[in-house]
């Protein structure tokens, strides 16, 4: 193991690192802790500059509750899960098809179908952005969430296939040359055979996708508009120019903005690393 | 990994046409949806862009041919070179996150009670939207109230408008990306590390090799993959810069924060831009750019799956 | 499981469409009046119309402000309602030049708009056709603490050196004069208007928004140097480039600044935050050259028939009962802004009765605002070029000169 375990060395070092563990922490998510903090303060502290000392009152219900009654923030995530989980379903199932052809059947341009689908997942989304918004209009699904979702699902088609193909490709091909052996056909090879072995692929996928649109910010501004169908970080935004200096509102609403994919990675985080470390070693 | 070819046992003559021609039918069958999908909405549309550039068009009326005009006028455009000037300098200060997060890994790499926690909380900023980090760093540099001109306080020194200052205001905006970038490179790094051989470790400590050297020489060429893919993400994430910019400057003051991604936007889309042309032009330099790397990435790619 | 999220999002579609089919009888109306009082306005408008017209049935989208700016394209080119909110001016040029507004010359003719609505039929007016309704304007100037003027024992200022004293004083009392936020750059433009309307007029500010002058031209560098002049005394806020229009409303409510160059819909949220009308005050943004006729800015506010409107016989009907007199009063009335038609009565209050007497004495012309009276492009290169200038007023011959390439290009 590198760096050396603590365990091995001087008392004073283990004593130092212990200490050191904390305050590492405190000062790496001080930004994060201001906002919590900020999120419970009244509006009385804030008017008063109160940023930093103790809080003379501390209003957790009253901030969550008020930002729920006074804003459409409610809509904003409840829009964002209707974007989300779609995604999630269509982008994983479209790959799990993708990246089991890419990785079982040997046929012309298969690589360059795989390049392809490699290089769209790192295409900057400046370039798509005039023509999927006049497509997206075309198909009269502008400002709706399955607009957005649709989208969604298509661009991560590529990132989710280089994830699968390379997932499939590492299992034991033996398994699908027995099972045509036996003469099972290449969808029931593909249900029976491929699928459940891809049970932590899918997870760890689901997972990261799950948090990446969730965040997406760009292509919410760009295929919706106002409170009906914008997702919450869309949302955040322009609530943050309604609540002028509310930071304790603004910071309440960050909060809320945050939680959903954080509970996800506290849920799931194995597989959230998995994927993400994907390569990572070989 | 190819298989071999087994002899087929089967006699041939029952076999249905579909059961003869599966093998070489089922790939595209299973390829269609995500073809179709992915053509729509990303291929065809690069191609797209790059016709709209030579076009004049302001999104609601006829466009115009051009040609190669909105490319000559960027040549000329002052913006534009700000824009690429801010690119280059995310494309370089973005690499911090790298050694950043390997050195932060290496201090989480121990087996401590609670360190999984740690770990993880190490993590979280990149489980955070980017509008959220934004508006709390906007926040951090507030010339009023901000911690940071609060602690720069502490030691007499007058508040900065970091995000009102031109000079300063790239750099604060990348070092708020920074923050969630360098979980990211961290988390690729702990799981690089988790993987590293042991015994060449020992060998090289009864080799007396110790600290920077060991890491150096043994510890980070086993790290490569890892560092492959931290270095991949990095540079799609500086090229990408845009929540951050749209959220804590708008681009300004005075256009200084811009980098290509966000012109492109504020041509194109934003409440005064009408020309979707020019926009796309920009789109399309960006791009060409951005497939510098991505050629590069391909070609390792194919590389490898040759070696295997 | 396939069929029920099919079934999910038809029934969603249909809810949310921006309703494409409409029936006979059915008006769509879309506007970005989401702030708590002008949605009040045009709730009791649409109500007022309906139980007028009872064959007609209103459907009513509301969009959230900001996004309405981009979103209006995309309506009106895709699927486009019967009515819409907009800005009068400049604003509505590239609309109009892509042929997606309808014009209303009939309806103006039919209802003696020309004269009722005399004062607006100018900015209305694109290559000698009428392009919409307006139902309200609001007058800029200057808000100011009046408390606090009291207390240093200033004087309202009139003229340029008055004002600039009044400034100094200020300072020195550790005031900053003037609070404004530029981060949205729009504010800046909202400055540079007043000065230049009051160092070379009205004329010639219409004339460099339509790109007949030079902005290298001594006139604008006049403006400039004025301008100058106060942001050398340090009369606006430290690092406004940092804030928006609402952000710097605070050191004003504070007491630590004492002047806002704004409009009239800065008195809302003044007050919300509790300053009463014996704190707030309001003057006319005080004369420069004593040759040149006062002349203000006061945008409007407008309603248009889109080109692919399918009911346009009720719109045109929505559109006169807009324009009438007793209408008009009270939607204004909600608005907390000024009717257009001359017949119209003003609130009672004291911000809009003084933008009222000062708007409708005044013989300089009225200039709708930077971004609207100038195209797109040159607006946002010049709020830019602004912002920078109130920052690096050093650099001002580089800033025109840049503007000047921006105008070369603009107005081909």
């Amino acid at each position: 193991m590198f760096p050396t375990p603590i365990e091995k060395t001087s008392s004073g070092a283990q004593i130092a690192y212990k200490i050191a563990l904390p305050v590492a922490l405190i000062v790496w998510l001080l930004p994060l802790i201001a906002v919590a903090l900020t999120s419970v303060r009244s509006a009385g502290d804030i008017t008063a500059g109160n940023y930093w000392g103790w809080p003379t009152s501390f209003n957790l219900i009253e901030n969550y509750t008020a930002i729920f009654e006074q804003t459409p923030i409610g809509k904003y995530i409840l829009n964002s899960f209707k974007v989300t989980i779609p995604t999630v379903i269509g982008a994983v199932a479209i790959s799990c098809m993708t990246g089991f052809a890419l990785a079982v059947y040997k046929f012309k341009g298969n690589l360059l179908l795989f390049f392809m689908f490699v290089a769209g997942n790192f295409v900057p989304f400046q370039i798509l952005m005039v023509p999927v918004r006049d497509l997206t209009l075309d198909l009269g699904m502008y400002n709706t969430w399955y607009g957005l979702a649709l989208f969604h699902i298509a661009f991560q088609a590529g990132f989710c296939t280089l994830f699968m193909r390379n997932f499939i490709k590492a299992l034991p091909y033996e398994l699908i040359e027995a099972a045509r052996v036996e003469g099972i056909s290449e969808i029931r090879i593909f249900w029976y055979v491929v699928m459940p072995l891809m049970k932590p692929a899918l997870a760890a996928l689901s997972v990261l996708i799950f948090t990446f649109i969730w965040n997406d910010y760009f292509w919410a501004t760009v295929l919706t508009q106002g409170a009906d169908q914008q997702p919450i970080t869309a949302g955040l935004y322009s609530l943050n120019g309604q609540w002028v200096a509310a930071w304790h509102l603004v910071s309440a609403g960050s909060i809320v903005a945050a939680l959903p994919p954080v509970l996800m990675f506290f849920l799931m985080q194995r597989h959230f690393i998995a994927g993400l470390t994907l390569g990572a070693v070989k | 990994m190819t298989a071999p070819a087994l002899p087929d046992t089967h006699p041939p003559a029952q076999k249905t046409w579909w059961q003869q021609n599966q093998q070489r039918l089922a790939p595209w069958l299973f390829l269609a949806p995500g073809i179709f999908m992915f053509m729509m909405y990303v291929i065809i549309p690069i191609f797209q862009s790059v016709n709209i550039s030579f076009y004049e068009w302001d999104g609601l009326g006829e466009a115009t041919w051009v040609g190669a005009d909105n490319y000559i006028e960027l040549m000329d455009d002052e913006a534009f070179y700000t824009s690429l000037k801010n690119n280059v300098i995310w494309l370089v200060l973005y690499m911090l996150a790298i050694p950043g997060g390997l050195l932060v890994a290496l201090f989480l790499n121990q087996t401590v009670r609670g360190i999984r926690i740690y770990k993880s909380l190490f993590f979280f900023p990149f489980v955070i939207s980017q509008v959220v980090v934004g508006l709390v760093f906007a926040w951090f540099y507030d010339p009023n109230f901000g911690l940071m001109n609060i602690a720069l306080g502490w030691f007499g020194i007058e508040p900065i408008a970091v995000l009102a200052n031109e000079d300063y205001v790239t750099y604060g905006i990348i070092a708020a990306g920074l923050w969630p970038q360098t979980a990211y490179c961290m988390i690729l790094y702990l799981t690089g590390l988790n993987a590293v051989d042991p015994e060449q470790i020992e060998a090289a400590r009864l080799d007396n090799a110790k600290g920077v050297k060991m890491l150096w020489y043994v510890i980070l060429p086993q790290l490569r993959p890892a560092t492959f893919i931290a270095v991949v993400v990095t540079v799609i994430g500086a090229l990408r810069s845009f929540d951050l910019i749209s959220i804590m400057t708008d681009g300004g003051p005075w256009g200084s924060s811009r980098v290509l991604a966000f012109y492109m936007y504020e041509q194109a889309f934003s409440e005064y831009g009408f020309r979707m042309g020019y926009g796309a032009a920009i789109a399309v330099v960006l791009f060409l750019i951005m497939m510098i790397y991505i050629t590069g990435f391909l070609y390792k790619m194919y590389r490898d799956e040759r070696g295997r | 499981m396939l069929y029920t999220s099919l079934k999910l999002t038809a029934a969603l579609a249909a809810s949310t469409l921006i309703s494409s089919a409409a029936l006979a009888g059915e008006l769509v109306i879309n506007t970005d009046t989401s702030d708590p009082a002008p949605k009040a306005a045009f709730e009791a408008l649409i109500k007022g119309f309906e139980a007028e017209n009872p064959d007609v049935t209103v459907t009513w989208n509301l969009f959230d402000h900001e996004g309405y700016k981009t979103s209006i394209r995309n309506f009106l080119t895709a699927d486009s309602p019967d009515l819409a909110n907009w800005y009068a001016g400049n604003r509505m040029l590239p609309y109009v030049n892509a042929g997606l507004f309808e014009p209303v010359d009939d309806v103006w003719e039919e209802n003696g708009l020309k004269d009722s609505l005399a004062s607006s039929v100018g900015s209305m007016t694109i290559d000698g056709k009428i392009w919409g309704v307006p139902y309200t304007y609001y007058q800029w100037g200057v808000y100011y603490r009046k408390d606090i003027f009291e207390e240093q024992g200033i004087a309202v200022p009139t003229n340029w050196d008055e004002f600039k004293a009044a400034g100094a004083k200020l300072s020195e009392a550790g005031i900053t004069p003037i609070t404004i936020g530029t981060k949205y750059l729009w504010t800046a433009g909202g400055v540079f208007d007043y000065i230049n309307l009051r160092t070379n007029g009205y004329d010639f500010h219409m004339a460099l928004g339509k790109g007949e002058v030079s902005w290298t031209d001594d006139r604008v560098k006049a403006t400039m140097n004025n301008w100058k002049e106060l942001i050398d005394a340090g009369f606006f806020l430290e690092n406004h480039a940092a804030y928006s229009w609402q952000e710097a409303l605070a050191p004003m409510v504070q007491g630590d600044a004492a002047m806002y160059v704004m409009g009239n819909f800065a008195v809302a949220p003044l007050r919300e935050a509790g300053l009463s009308d014996d704190q707030l005050g309001f003057f006319q943004f005080p004369v420069i050259n004593p040759d040149v006729p006062l002349a203000e800015e006061a945008p409007t506010d407008t309603i248009h028939i889109p080109a692919n409107a399918k009911n346009k016989e009720d719109a045109k009907k929505f559109l006169a009962y807009l324009a009438r007199p007793e209408v008009q009063t009270e939607i204004n009335k909600t608005l907390g802004q000024l009717p257009i038609n001359k017949n119209s009565e003003v609130g009672e209050d004291k911000f809009l009765q003084a933008g009222y007497e000062m708007l409708s004495t005044t013989d300089g012309g009225i200039a709708q605002f930077f971004d609207r009276d100038y195209p797109a492009e040159m607006a946002k290169a010049g709020m830019e070029g602004f912002q920078e200038f109130m920052v690096k007023p050093e650099r001002m011959d580089a800033i025109l000169e840049r503007l000047e390439k921006v105008r070369a290009r603009v107005y081909k």
